[in-house]
Order: structure tokens, then sequence, then C-alpha cells
């Protein structure tokens, strides 16, 4: 069944990329992440203009973490102060982002940035997460391992401490508020809710217990997200409400089912088919830098 | 509709027109207005008509028509991907301020063997025919390579087509003429051009034009996206956030 998309200004297959949002549903439905990180990907491979892909990835998001963040809160699993700090530092950085999208939009760089950023982030989340599960599965094992510090060593020496209640912490709120901005950033750059960033940089950097991570990290995903489909509805107009829709409703039953099936499941195991995945896109988008273009001209609009 | 209504027009007009005495040509088209809704695909265009002879008769020898629907003109900038430090990355660029953003022609016959080359650039028949006006002085040599390439690129997208065998003639004078237009096509006012070839002279042209346009539900987006980007953008998030309650909703009660 053939659909036209207003925005994208072409027309595709709405059963696929419904599939593709349900997939993609499952497993931010399982691990907690929102999914981005392919969603994006998956569409430009589609063919759908990069910036349009960004675009309503980013809408995709806030609708497939509101599941999540509802069941959080009701568990009382979400540091609200916590949250505010990142929240604030995201919102900042999703403005200062879209200027830079902007910047490099205009000099024609924006396609390799966004590619070599998505290869860094998942090379070094998806090294690093293959690693720990190995580790907890006890196919590896580390010689000396040393206690992980309570505080990393950066964060405790940051100024002006705040006390964050819900999550037992004594500590700076510049550390939350620059992981924040950084996630911002990365939201308007690579369409990713940051998700797969901020849980392993709030449990190893700012020492937050596990049990409120995730709902903590999902608040800030859903409220970043919004802010910055409305980023890019004032400034590149890239929001494909249709494409938006249609991601969306197979991603809001996949992330049910993908719920469903984590109960029936051994985290570790999970871990590590995560890690798993995350490493093949990167190494897909690594290869995809050296790989002779199909198309060595590209067109843009002035 | 072929073998109704060209004859019909034909017999309305050729009385008319005996007294001329140069032959004219009398194009339509299968739709005048193509309207882009949700199920859009493409569309394919039916371009016919008929050539009036002085005297009503046709010569004795084999004349040619062209027929050439194109979009309207946008200034692009064409980049070029080069590989630099192992990475392909855009590193030239070429403008181009008249690029039409759709070409297509048919004709009953190649273009080459129609006219000569000064002609065909006269009335731009052909892809590489097309005045493309590139700024900006940069050497022939790199402006050819970047015609080239935009030119692949719109090829590919089926955006620039070349048909030299897609006119029919039936007796000298009805013709006919397909051309299929992509789902990915710029909205706006398209011209649909008619040429009559006689001994590689054009002896008559002939313009109509087809507006291209989205409706109902897709023009309403696209115009809220431009016109009303808050609330477009407030409605987008208001539908994710929707859609995300309805699920949990739903399946609340299952888990």
């Amino acid at each position: 069944m053939d659909i036209y998309l207003p925005i994208a200004g072409q027309s595709v297959n709405a059963l696929l990329i419904v599939v593709l949002g349900f997939l993609v549903g499952v497993l931010s439905g399982m691990f907690g992440v929102g999914g981005g990180f392919l969603t994006t990907p998956l569409l430009i491979f589609y063919g759908i203009p990069p910036t349009v892909a960004v675009a309503s990835a980013t809408t995709q998001i806030t609708g497939a973490s509101v599941s999540g963040v509802m069941v959080h809160m009701r568990r009382g699993g979400v540091d609200m102060k916590m949250a505010g700090v990142m929240i604030a530092g995201g919102l900042f950085g999703s403005l200062v982002g879209a200027g830079l999208f902007r910047l490099l939009q205009a000099s024609g760089q924006i396609d390799v940035v966004i590619g070599l950023l998505f290869v860094l982030i998942l090379g070094s989340i998806g090294g690093l997460m293959l690693k720990d599960s190995l580790t907890t599965l006890g196919v590896i094992s580390v010689k000396s391992r040393q206690r992980p510090k309570r505080h990393n060593r950066w964060v405790a020496s940051l100024p002006m401490r705040w006390r964050f209640y819900s999550s037992g912490l004594y500590l700076s709120p510049i550390a939350p508020l620059v992981l924040g901005f950084f996630t911002g950033i990365l939201t308007v750059f690579l369409g990713i809710g940051g998700g797969f960033i901020l849980v392993p940089a709030m449990i190893y950097l700012l020492g937050m217990p596990t049990r409120i991570v995730v709902g903590t990290s999902l608040i800030m995903v859903l409220t970043v997200s919004a802010a910055t489909t409305m980023v890019h509805s004032l400034t590149t107009r890239a929001v494909d409400i249709v494409l938006a829709g249609l991601l969306l409703v197979g991603g809001v039953v996949g992330a049910q089912y993908g719920a469903i099936l984590t109960t029936r499941m051994k985290p570790d195991l999970l871990r590590l088919a995560l890690s798993v995945i995350i490493l093949l896109v990167g190494v897909r988008m690594f290869l995809g830098l050296f790989w002779h273009p199909d198309e060595i001209f590209s067109i843009e609009y002035l | 509709m072929r073998a109704k209504l060209p004859p019909i027009l034909l017999a309305l007009l050729a009385p008319a027109l005996i007294g001329a005495d140069k032959p004219m040509l009398v194009p339509d088209i299968s739709a005048r207005n193509v309207q882009i809704r949700y199920s859009f695909t493409g569309a394919q265009l039916l371009l016919f008509g008929a050539v009036v002879y002085p005297g009503g008769r046709p010569p004795d020898h084999q004349t040619d028509i062209a027929v050439v629907l194109r979009g309207p003109v946008q200034p692009i900038l064409v980049r070029e991907k080069q590989k630099i430090a192992g990475i392909w990355m855009n590193a030239d660029s070429n403008r181009f301020r008249s690029a039409p953003s759709f070409y297509a022609v048919a004709s009953s016959r190649p273009i080459a063997d129609l006219v000569d080359e000064r002609t065909a650039a006269v009335y731009e028949l052909g892809v590489h025919n097309l005045q493309l006006s590139p700024g900006g002085g940069a050497l022939p040599e790199k402006e050819r390579r970047f015609e080239a390439g935009l030119l692949d690129l719109r090829k590919h997208a089926g955006l620039f087509a070349e048909n030299p065998h897609g006119v029919e003639i039936t007796d000298g004078v009805l013709y006919r003429a397909t051309i299929t237009i992509p789902s990915q096509v710029p909205v706006g006012t398209y011209t649909a051009e008619t040429f009559l070839i006689d001994r590689h002279k054009v002896i008559a042209a002939a313009t109509r034009d087809i507006h291209i346009d989205k409706t109902g539900f897709e023009r309403t987006i696209a115009v809220a996206a431009r016109r009303h980007r808050l609330l477009y953008g407030l409605t987008a998030v208001a539908m994710s956030l929707g859609l995300g309650w309805a699920a949990a909703a739903a399946f609340r009660r299952r888990i």
C-alpha cells in the first residue's frame, strides 16, 4: 500500500514503514531506549531525505517513550529534580544544535558529520556494553577489578553542590546539565533520544542508582525530543507528520510487546543482544563512510 | 478517448483553417490538473492532438512530432563527493540557476535524426540541450562534469527522460505520446510543448499548461508546515503523546 508523504515529497510503502516502526518499537520496549539510532539510518537507507528522516524520527521517539514514563512514574522511579536539571541542559543543547545543524547544512558537510557521530557513539557505547555484558555473563574475566568509586573524580570536583534526594546524591548540577546539553545536541543531529548514552552516563559518571536511572532518562528523552520536534518544525520544517504517524502506529504497539518480552528474558542476555545490534549498525555506518557512494553528486535546493 | 476526441476537434476546426497557408497544431492533454493525494504514486499523462494542414491534406513525405513536458525551473547547488583521507565527503560544488525540476521529451524518431544541433539547442530538445545557466565562472571542464552528474541523478530519479520513439503518429495528422511523472515531482505549473518538424525544421509549435498541485489532506499538511509552524509542531507532539498514551492504556489490562 503506497502512501504519499507531503513533506518528504515522495510516496513510500506504508506497510513497510509501520513494520519498521514496530520492530524498532519492540527493541525500545525491551531495552528502554528510544530506538532513534535505528530508525534514522534505516529511513535514510530507504531513501527518505536525511533531514526529514532525522526530524520525523525525533517525533516518533516522543511517542515511544510515553508508556515507559507512565510506568516509571507510577513506580516512583524518577528523580524529578535531576530530570529537571538535565532537561534544562537538553533544551539549551537542542537550540545550539539547531544552529550548528544549519551551519553544517550550508557548508555541505552535514551527512559526513552525521555518519561520523553515529560511528563514534555507536562504536564506543556498543563496545562498552558488550564488554560489560560479557563480563557479567562470565565469558571474559577482568583481572584485578577495583571496586568502582561511588563518584567520578571529575564530577566530584565540580563546585556548587546540590542534594538530589531521590538519587541519594550530593553533587554539582553542572554535571547533569552538561550531560543534558550534549544529549540535546545529539537529538537534533541524529534524531536519537539519547537514552542509550544517558543511561550508562548516569550510572557510571553521576553514580545514580540503577533503580531510577531508566525512568529519569525517559522523562528527559520525552521532553527533549518533543522540544526538538518543535525546533525542527520552526526551523528546518522537515517534520513529516504522516511519516511520523506511520512510525508511531507500529512503534507504540511494538513497544508494548517489547515490554512483555523483557519479563521473559534474562537481562544480561538482553544487554548482550542490544550491544551486538548497536555495534552492527555502527559497523555498517563506518563502512558506509569508506565505500564508494552510489551517487557522487547530490542536489541541494537553494 | 483517442478514437473519439481528436477527430471531433479536427472536424470542428478544419473548415475554419482551410484558408491558412501554414500547418497548425491542436494539442491537448489527458489532464490539465494533476492532483497529488495520499495515494499519489506518480501519474501518466497522455499528450495528444492533431496537425491541421492547409487544405486539410498532409504532405506526401513524413513529418515528425516532438513533445516536451517541463516542470518549474529551480536554482540548485550540485555537490560532488571526493575521497578525502579515506572518507567520501562533499568537496566541490557548482551552482545552476535554472535547472528544470522535471523534463521529459518524446519524439517520433530520435532527436538527432530530426533536427540539427543548433535547432535542438534553440528549442532545448533533449536533456543534453537544456540551458541550465551554470553560475560563477567555473572552468568549462568542471561545468561539464557537474552537468553530467546532474543529468545522471535526475535520470535515475525518473525526473529527466527521453523517449526517442514515444510519439505515435496516425495517418500523418493525429499524434499521441505518454509521459510518466514520478511521485517525487515538485508542485507547480508545467508546460507541455509540441513541435511539428518537417525536413529538419520546426514549422509549428504549441504550448499548453498543466498544473500539478497537492490537494486535500496533503495540501493542508504542506501548507500548515510552511505557514503555521508552531501549530504544526504542537500537533505533531500532541499526536505522538496521544498515540503513545493510547497504546499504553490499551495494553495495560493485558500485562
